[in-house]
């Protein structure tokens, strides 16, 4: 059976999300892409048919008229499920499809199953896909049966390793039928931010405070340490809460995903909330005065105790395995 | 302006998810709950919005009778009056909730005009659908824009931020609209004590409506593997320090 998925891309390459939604797409059939733009993009794609939405009004995003486009892929294709990457257009273009047809949508799966697949059916026959997903950024997991002739399903963010593999998929190049209503809602302009600094989501070290600073002076010590490991200084909710730090600092489900090589967490209790955030790092050390704290049950390592005597030691001995 | 701002109560989870036994639901007994992130500070933008454009503030919830006490919480901070679709306690799929939603919209615009603007949070902590706020916007016709970080409204827009790589995308919609928002759009504040006295009074509606077959069903609740491991102690206090920059040799990040 055919899988149709939306396939994301920056012009050049194709998003590492999406083609971890084509492995995702694997487990269910035999995948076709579409991309809006970016016939360029698809030589990395190991599929049969690219479909390619080419309109110079969808240059900039816009969310109904990429449903549009799917639409009519689908209404062409007929496939047996839609699926996209969890990111936030693959979501938002699935929910606008969803609510045009009035069907469900189960956002952010990590894995599916055709319940009728024994019977060699599939969706296709008519079965119920069942799929697992994921709740609470992540602490949690749900396993839902989707009730549709047409399951549309958004695939978790790096719970499924990418498609690998070479392909010459035939490409299909189509003008979609996109109305002035479709085009209500597009991306009007495009403003750079420069950020200084290390950016919190590709740093390699991430030194992270929680209530257990005390005070928005208290993170001078993290920086000093932070600094000496070309970090960058993450935060707590209840940190972003009291306005010790800006929400661009926060490590959460709210807030940033981190993946360092070492997050390092100082007075952190370690709620879900901020586990959701922080879980994709190698390793963890938590600092931390409560040894029963729950951030111990997630952390690799740990030190036990008073952080702002920990902290400047730690950044003392650094120096002093450095200087000659 | 009239505003409508759709908000969720969630558990405030803790250290560690625990199930109750038919695996249906998060073991809540031991835990308090509040309004779900995203929305709390879409409540905060849209008393931001009226303390600058002037207007009314109208609050809905799905949810448990229990979840009047967040629509209180919101009164305490600047809302006016608000709606409570009390369920029996079991989750309403997504569909079903945009449906009660929107079907408690249309009752409201009959009676007292229509809102300018309806704030969604991007997704609820809890279930995570990212879908409830766009479907409302679909069913009444009205333009939506997801994941703001930023929001203002002038002449019948309303310009609209969202925080992407390398910087902000710009969108600009006539109202009536749609929008979902992100925490960090801004600081939500605290209720003063005086206000939380005067919240008591406002009004709360309480409707009862009736739950739709889920089209995504909801089968059980599974706490993933990785909880529950066990932390290596490299020391107590300042003397673990040489432990510490060990470790980080040994990652090779020191």
């Amino acid at each position: 059976m055919t899988v149709l998925v939306l396939v994301e891309h920056d012009g050049g390459a194709v998003d590492e999300l999406s083609l971890q939604a084509l492995t995702f797409a694997r487990s269910l059939g035999e995948p076709e892409v579409m991309l809006v733009g970016g016939a360029d993009a698809v030589e990395r794609l190991d599929v049969a048919t690219a479909h390619v939405a080419e309109d110079e009004r969808l240059a900039l995003y816009a969310p109904g008229a990429w449903a549009s486009a799917l639409g009519e892929v689908i209404d062409r294709v007929a496939p047996a499920a839609v699926v996209a990457a969890g990111t936030n257009r693959g979501n938002e273009v699935l929910a606008h499809l969803a609510a045009r047809r009035d069907l469900p949508l189960a956002a952010n799966c990590t894995a599916v199953v055709a319940e009728n697949s024994a019977g060699g059916a599939g969706a296709e026959g008519g079965g119920l896909l069942t799929v697992t997903r994921v709740r609470w950024g992540g602490s949690l997991l749900e396993e839902a049966r989707v009730h549709s002739q047409l399951p549309l399903l958004s695939v978790a963010p790096h719970a499924l390793p990418a498609a690998v593999g070479e392909g010459a998929p035939a490409v299909e190049r189509f003008a979609p039928a996109v109305d002035d209503a479709d085009l209500l809602v597009r991306v009007a302009e495009h403003v750079d931010e420069v950020t200084a600094g290390i950016s919190l989501a590709e740093a390699k070290v991430v030194v992270s405070g929680g209530r257990g600073v005390g005070s928005a002076d208290g993170f001078g010590i993290l920086e000093e340490l932070a600094a000496l490991l070309d970090a960058a200084v993450g935060c707590s909710r209840v940190v972003t809460s009291a306005g010790w730090r800006p929400h661009t600092d926060q490590v959460g489900q709210t807030g940033t995903k981190v993946s360092p090589d070492l997050y390092i967490a100082c007075g952190i209790s370690g709620a879900t909330q901020h586990i959701a955030g922080c879980k994709g790092a190698k390793k963890i050390l938590a600092i931390n005065s409560d040894a029963e704290a729950p951030i111990l049950a997630n952390a690799d390592y740990a030190v036990i105790g008073d952080l702002t005597a920990i902290v400047p030691a730690i950044t003392a001995e650094l120096r002093k395995a450095r200087s000659p | 302006m009239r505003i409508l701002v759709c908000v969720k109560r969630v558990p405030l989870t803790g250290g560690k998810m625990v199930l109750t036994a038919d695996e249906q639901a998060l073991e809540t007994r031991h835990l308090g709950f509040t309004i779900s992130p995203h929305e709390e500070c879409g409540v905060e933008e849209a008393v931001r919005l009226v303390e600058h454009h002037g207007g009314e503030i109208t609050v809905l919830t799905l949810g448990p009778p229990e979840a009047e006490e967040q629509i209180r919480e919101t009164l305490a901070i600047g809302a006016d009056r608000g709606i409570l679709l009390a369920d029996g306690g079991e989750e309403w799929d997504p569909q079903a909730t945009a449906a009660a939603i929107v079907t408690t919209i249309e009752t409201e615009q009959a009676a007292g005009g229509e809102f300018d603007l309806i704030v969604f949070g991007n997704e609820s902590a809890d279930s995570g659908n990212y879908q409830v706020g766009i479907r409302v916007a679909h069913a009444l016709s009205r333009p939506v824009v997801t994941g703001l970080k930023g929001l203002s409204v002038e002449d019948g827009r309303a310009r609209c931020e969202q925080e992407v790589a390398g910087g902000r995308d710009v969108y600009v919609v006539p109202l009536p609209a749609v929008v979902t928002v992100l925490e960090g759009i801004n600081l939500p504040r605290y209720p003063s004590v005086p206000a939380k006295l005067r919240a008591r009074q406002k009004p709360v509606e309480r409707i009862s409506p009736e739950r739709p077959s889920a089209r995504l069903e909801k089968l059980r609740l599974v706490v993933p593997p990785g909880q529950g491991k066990q932390a290596e102690i490299l020391g107590q206090g300042p003397d673990a320090a040489p432990a510490v920059v060990e470790v980080m040799r040994e990652l090779g990040v020191a």
